[in-house]
């Protein structure tokens, strides 16, 4: 059972392929994190999982269907876009009351409720909304549909740092009440840190490692130690980036058995230091996919 | 009941900090046997954290015999840490300080002295895993 599986997954947006060749397995109940730099193709994956994009090339199965292949289809996944979009001309109340009417599982309770605890006033317009507050609405809705999936791109980006952690409590407390799965997208990854327990690292258009983020964090070391070519590693120990000064040698790798070799001083890497390696480091080697569990 | 927090400084993962504040308190003996741990809805609403990794650091503590989780009502502590008998902590005090003034005659320096211990400590907890 998997809520997204894509295999050989890409789009072209003319010469240009936005995303290619992504391969993913993400099973339910997981909080997966999406990061990667701007224009690495993570919008693109989630509005094709969305349904909102037809993939180019390869497959991809989201709660077990064609994304966007019908009402049954539209009901089991949540989209928040970038920038929380809501309509502005629209009141809080009827955004309540479009929900309800356009989604077949709407919970009524929790929205209102939901509405009610974050303070919003629901005569209140939505283009009046603070930032936090449109970010808050939007979430109302894609969880009081009650989807299987909520897909989330970029929903913290705008808010101050007290509306960006009442936000991710309330999306953690969905999680755990109603056990839905979530993929979002982020560049803080210090939030994803704490929220997500799988993590996808998009460069240029390619997953560069989709991997538990605790596994992430225990396999990857940084080794210090006088100069030596890192051909000489073990093939058990995947190089990431490698530094050289004339004498010392700074390699990360990627290894499942503890370092032994006394010549190296390991350090371990937080979960931001393994992504910026990823990042700045984009073909060092080969992509390592995995499934996720 | 006790509350936790999360460091995101001090280099472990959410999961070992809630672990370790665990154990903390019932060395402390700020959690004793029958006490609850806080329900993994509400460390969720207060700390922004995945319910996963709650359930995985409680999941652990069982393991340990720490705790036991009673479903549908939520999870209690089963057995405390008194730490190392205290008994033992005296010898090995005393064996501890006289090694370090025999490295202070061998002429390390603070800064060595600690290195040296943390290699040491390091290279031997590797040891045993491997």
């Amino acid at each position: 059972m998997t809520v997204l599986r894509a295999q050989g997954l890409g789009k072209r947006y003319k010469r240009k392929w936005a995303l290619s060749g992504c391969t993913l397995d993400i099973e339910p109940g997981h909080v997966t994190g999406l990061v990667g730099p701007n224009g690495a193709g993570k919008s693109t994956l989630l509005n094709i999982a969305a349904g909102m994009l037809e993939p180019t090339a390869g497959t991809i199965e989201v709660c077990g269907g064609v994304p966007g292949s019908g009402p049954a289809q539209l009901a089991k996944v949540g989209y928040v876009a970038q920038d929380s979009p809501v309509y502005k001309g629209l009141s809080v109340e009827d955004h309540l009351r479009l929900g309800a009417r356009l989604n077949p599982g709407w919970d009524d309770g929790l929205a209102h409720d939901r509405v009610r605890r974050i303070g919003l006033d629901p005569k209140q317009h939505a283009g009046k909304l603070s930032g936090g507050q449109r970010a808050q609405l939007a979430l109302t809705l894609g969880i009081a549909k009650r989807p299987e999936l909520l897909l989330l791109d970029e929903p913290v980006a705008a808010l101050d740092p007290l509306a960006r952690r009442e936000f991710l409590r309330d999306l953690m407390s969905a999680v755990a009440e109603h056990g839905l799965s979530v993929v979002m997208s982020s560049h803080l990854v210090t939030d994803l840190e704490r929220v997500c327990d799988q993590l996808i690292v998009l460069v240029d258009s390619q997953v560069r490692i989709a991997c538990d983020v605790e596994e992430l964090l225990a396999t990857h070391h940084r080794l210090t130690g006088p100069r030596r070519d890192v051909d000489s590693l073990p093939a058990d120990q995947q190089v990431i980036s490698a530094r050289h000064t004339d004498r010392q040698t700074t390699v990360v790798v990627r290894s499942e058995a503890p370092i032994l070799d006394p010549v190296w001083t390991v350090g371990e890497l937080t979960l931001e230091d393994v992504v910026l390696e990823y990042m700045s480091n984009p073909t060092a080697t080969r992509p390592a996919l995995e499934v996720l569990r | 009941m006790i509350e936790f927090h999360l460091d995101g400084r001090s280099g472990l993962s959410p999961y070992q900090q809630l672990v370790q504040q665990v154990r903390h308190a019932l060395r402390l003996g700020l959690l004793a046997e029958g006490d609850q741990l806080p329900k993994v809805k509400d460390v969720v609403a207060v700390l922004a954290i995945n319910p996963n990794t709650v359930l995985k650091a409680y999941r652990e503590l069982e393991h340990d015999g720490l705790v036991a989780a009673r479903p549908g009502v939520g999870t209690f502590v089963k057995a405390t840490l008194g730490g190392a008998p205290n008994a033992a902590l005296g010898p090995l005090r005393q064996e501890l300080l006289r090694w370090l003034t025999k490295a202070r005659r061998a002429g390390l320096d603070e800064e060595s002295i600690e290195a040296l211990l943390m290699s040491t400590f390091r290279g031997s907890a590797r040891e045993e895993i491997a």
